[in-house]
């Protein structure tokens, strides 16, 4: 015990003088003795990324020896988990969430901390969009340290070498590099509807390249109706690819029984049965026994520009947000703001960070730096709008808008028929 | 002997000698620490949870506001509800009748054939595996794909038999000088002559799927007195330029061409070579189309939509009835088997045949088991869940829906409306009293 002790101290001091180097110019996280205490941390991570988010614990402890840090994984029971918790007066200090809604119902009650003081440090380290996801009516209550990027579209290297086609920059480029693909014998898209929730993706990335930014937030607070003429144009651009059964893997039928993870072991299969999928960055991580190699087997391309849309990137990302106020909770938040915070887990792969002070060549690999590179230089970043949706509508398999967009596969003429559904859906859910 | 026990310690141990022996007190302390931790258990985890639920389902989604019988009067008009309300009942009709029949004929069979006991085995297995995993087995086998679905492979392999694929199956003209007809035969635009050169350019084809000896296609020349011409996959990394024949672009061999005359008819035919080209010598003077027939292109068989918003229903059931019939082959088997035999013996003596005595006799007898299986079916049926929710896809699951998936989606499933679930929850309850009802009388009858 006393050996164990002696060894922590000693580690302690050295990092403290590592620490006190390299602090100071570069702006870096300076550590503190003088913090004190104990914070519990909740958020979903478990396995390998609980072994990533406890080395960024790691380094965060270095830098304030005195605070003592515990990590509890919720698992996929992560919001009813914090729900009861908060129902049960016994929270967590901080903790991360994927929903901002869920952050905004906490906000409502009263039961997580507002860290407006760290609002310009998080415009500083992640610009104002993604800044604004941790916000309630103007009032900052979270940092979002992890993020995803949902406006990527995964290609199947040997299928496009086959037809001879390069990832498209625009709407019209991919159309045209479908219809090659088709030519070639090769089926250019793999679908899956079965739950519904790719379909809104798809539909979200070309809504705010279609309608814009402003228009994507009137319709995420349902301020503009469904039935909106925005909406049907971008209905209706989706159909020019999922109009045409030629154009899905099996057709229309079998897309609509296909699900997610094997719509994408599709394309990234040895024999593939579909060129592309779209797909957020987590495409690979899907594909169970994945046959191929990152670059020369897979690769990734930005979703494509229409009519002229800048870099726009429809995305998720975990909120960390405060229940209890202390310095050293204080302190954690802060220390996610910073570049190195992120770096740590980034290095270790599985990682996007929308941090613009990171240094993309952490990543391990050409793909992650890709799809982390285009979430952190996104001239827009919105959070997925089903994600922020009253979950009855954005978020129920079989119901509301997951239903809606299953029942557009299923018929893509009747994109009017489509926009009343979403809207007499949307009305209800919004009350 | 636990008394004797307890009383020749009691006077050991300082207790104060009880008046009359082991009295009332401890034939009541035995019964309350037998009974006590059951009656808790239950207090705990049924009666305060039905309690709770039957209140709950009178308040609306946040749980503040009293709302009458709102949630009730939902639970009877929206669609999807009322889908599963239909669907569940769909299911009673069905599915226990035909637990207990399946199981019946195999109990009855088993006893006449040899190996029975592994045929006991086999059929009773399913019973092994829980009804999630079971789901998750017909899930992969009711695939539409008939490379991945079991089901759709086995349909397939005899369609195909009997309607071979065509050796071109998903082809399409590369331009518009060759269009598809009605029978779905490509047929050249431009009407040909002895003299004429045809070219028929056709893309969607797998360079994969392009015979191995094909070489670059080239066009013919123009014969005297005959048509000549070249079939070829007009395609080349990058795309090309559809309906010219260039460099890299195979010709398709093997394939037959006719030449059509101007009823339609086909009045010649021939085969393309490795360079995709054909010829038809000493043609009679006329004007004819040159065609490749619909037997070329006929697509592989696409598989039937098990999992469709169509047959989503039947196809859980069966599932569910292949799991369930081993259990009721093993109760109406173990029937059976204490039947006495000198009944069955007398019928035949008196002149009864095989199904007279069946019919009049061993069913009359099994009565009582069949009852009990089609009544715990009934039970078990009521509350299907599991099985629906891992066979249905999600975009059926309105279509495949039924009272216990309701309840489960309506409350947990993202809607997160308590009211309502737990509304659906007691009308699923009340559903399922009388039949309970019916069985504890049975129980008692029995006892």
């Amino acid at each position: 015990m006393k050996k164990r002790w002696m060894a922590f101290a000693l580690l302690v001091g050295a990092l403290a003088f590592v620490a006190a180097g390299c602090g100071g110019d570069d702006g870096g996280p300076e550590g503190s003795e003088d913090i004190t205490g104990e914070i519990s941390i909740m958020a979903i991570w478990g396995g390998a990324e609980q072994e990533s988010f406890q080395a960024v614990i790691d380094g965060f402890t270095d830098l304030y020896p005195n605070v003592t840090v515990s990590y509890t994984s919720g698992g996929d029971n992560l919001a009813p988990l914090l729900s009861s918790a908060v129902e049960g007066g016994n929270p967590p200090d901080i903790a991360a969430v994927g929903q901002p809604g869920l952050m905004q119902g906490f906000a409502e009650q009263g039961a997580i901390q507002p860290i407006d003081d760290l609002r310009d440090e998080i415009v500083d380290s992640f610009g104002e969009s993604v800044a604004d996801v941790g916000a309630v009516d103007g009032t900052q209550y979270g940092v979002m340290f992890k993020g995803a990027n949902k406006a990527t579209i995964w290609y199947n290297v040997a299928s496009f070498e086959e037809a001879g086609v390069e990832p498209p920059e625009t709407w019209e480029e991919l159309l045209e590099v479908a219809s090659t693909l088709k030519a070639a014998g090769i089926t250019p898209f793999s679908v899956g509807v079965d739950v519904g929730w790719p379909i809104t993706d798809l539909f979200e990335n070309v809504y705010i390249r279609t309608a814009g930014e402003e228009m994507y937030d009137q319709l995420t607070n349902h301020e503009i109706p469904w039935t909106d003429q925005s909406v049907k144009d971008a209905l209706a651009q989706m159909a020019e690819i999922l109009g045409d059964e030629s154009n899905l893997a099996g057709g229309r039928e079998t897309s609509l029984q296909t699900e997610m993870p094997a719509s994408v072991a599709k394309v990234f299969s040895e024999q593939p049965e579909a060129a592309m999928v779209i797909i957020g960055d987590f495409a690979p991580g899907v594909v169970a026994d994945n046959p191929l190699e990152p670059e020369t087997g897979y690769n990734v391309f930005p979703f494509p520009s229409i009519d002229g849309s800048g870099p726009a990137v429809v995305g998720g990302g975990d909120i960390f947000i405060q229940f209890r106020d202390s310095p050293a909770a204080d302190a954690f938040l802060e220390y996610l703001t910073t570049a190195e915070a992120a770096e740590i887990w980034a290095a270790r792969g599985g990682f996007s960070s929308p941090n613009k002070d990171l240094d993309d060549g952490v990543y391990p690999d050409e793909i992650t730096r890709a799809t982390a590179s285009g979430l952190a230089e996104a001239e827009s970043f919105r959070f997925d709008m089903s994600d922020l949706q009253p979950s009855a509508f954005g978020g129920t398999p079989g119901a509301g808008l997951f239903k809606a967009f299953t029942d557009f596969v299923a018929n893509p003429d009747d994109i009017d028929g489509i926009a009343q559904q979403m809207e007499q859906e949307a009305a209800r859910a919004f009350g | 002997m636990s008394e004797s026990v307890s009383t020749a310690e009691a006077p050991g141990a300082g207790l104060p000698p009880q008046d009359g022996g082991p009295g009332v007190f401890q034939r009541h302390w035995t019964t309350i620490v037998f009974l006590g931790p059951a009656l808790a258990l239950l207090a705990v985890w049924i009666v305060y949870p039905t309690i709770r639920t039957i209140i709950r389902s009178f308040y609306d989604r946040s749980g503040d506001e009293f709302v009458g019988l709102d949630n009730y009067q939902t639970l009877f008009s929206d669609d999807t509800l009322v889908t599963a309300i239909k669907n569940n009942f769909l299911w009673l009709l069905v599915v226990p009748a035909m637990v207990t029949a399946i199981g019946l004929v195999f109990a009855v069979l088993i006893e006449r054939i040899r190996f029975s006991v592994a045929f006991k085995v086999a059929v009773f297995m399913p019973m092994a595996i829980s009804l999630f995993a079971a789901g998750v087995i017909w899930r992969l086998m009711y695939e539409k794909d008939p490379s991945r679905g079991t089901i759709n492979a086995g349909i397939a392999v005899v369609k195909d038999a009997v309607s071979p694929p065509g050796a071109l199956q998903a082809a399409q003209p590369s331009t518009d000088a060759v269009e598809v007809v009605a029978d779905g035969s490509l047929v050249l635009e431009t009407p040909l002559e002895p003299g004429s050169v045809a070219q028929l350019g056709l893309t969607g084809i797998r360079a994969s799927d392009v015979r191995d000896d094909a070489v670059q296609a080239v066009v013919p020349e123009p014969l005297q007195g005959g048509i000549t011409g070249v079939v070829w996959r007009d395609f080349k990394p990058g795309g090309g330029t559809p309906g010219v024949l260039e460099e890299e672009e195979v010709g398709l061999p093997g394939v037959t061409v006719e030449l059509r005359d101007v009823n339609g008819r086909a009045a010649y035919t021939a085969k393309t070579n490795p360079d995709g080209t054909f010829g038809f010598e000493e043609v009679e003077a006329g004007t004819y189309r040159a065609a490749i027939g619909a037997a070329t292109f006929a697509v592989p068989y696409a598989g039937v939509s098990w999992l469709g918003e169509r047959l989503i229903t039947p196809a859980i059931m069966i599932a569910y009835i292949w799991v369930w019939a081993g259990f009721a082959m093993v109760v109406i088997a173990a029937g059976l088997a204490a039947i006495p035999r000198d009944l069955l013996e007398a019928a035949r003596t008196d002149g009864a045949n095989e199904w007279q005595v069946f019919r009049r006799i061993t069913i009359p007898l099994l009565a009582p088991v069949l009852t009990v299986v089609f009544i715990t079916m009934l039970i078990y049926v009521l509350k299907v869940f599991d099985i629906v929710i891992s066979i249905a896809p999600g975009s059926v699951q309105d279509d495949a829906n039924v009272i216990a998936l309701a309840m489960w989606r309506t409350s947990f499933g993202g809607v997160n409306d308590f009211g309502l679930g737990s509304a659906i929850a007691v009308f699923l309850f009340l559903l399922v009293i009388p039949i309970l009802a019916l069985n504890i009388r049975r129980f008692r009858r029995e006892v």
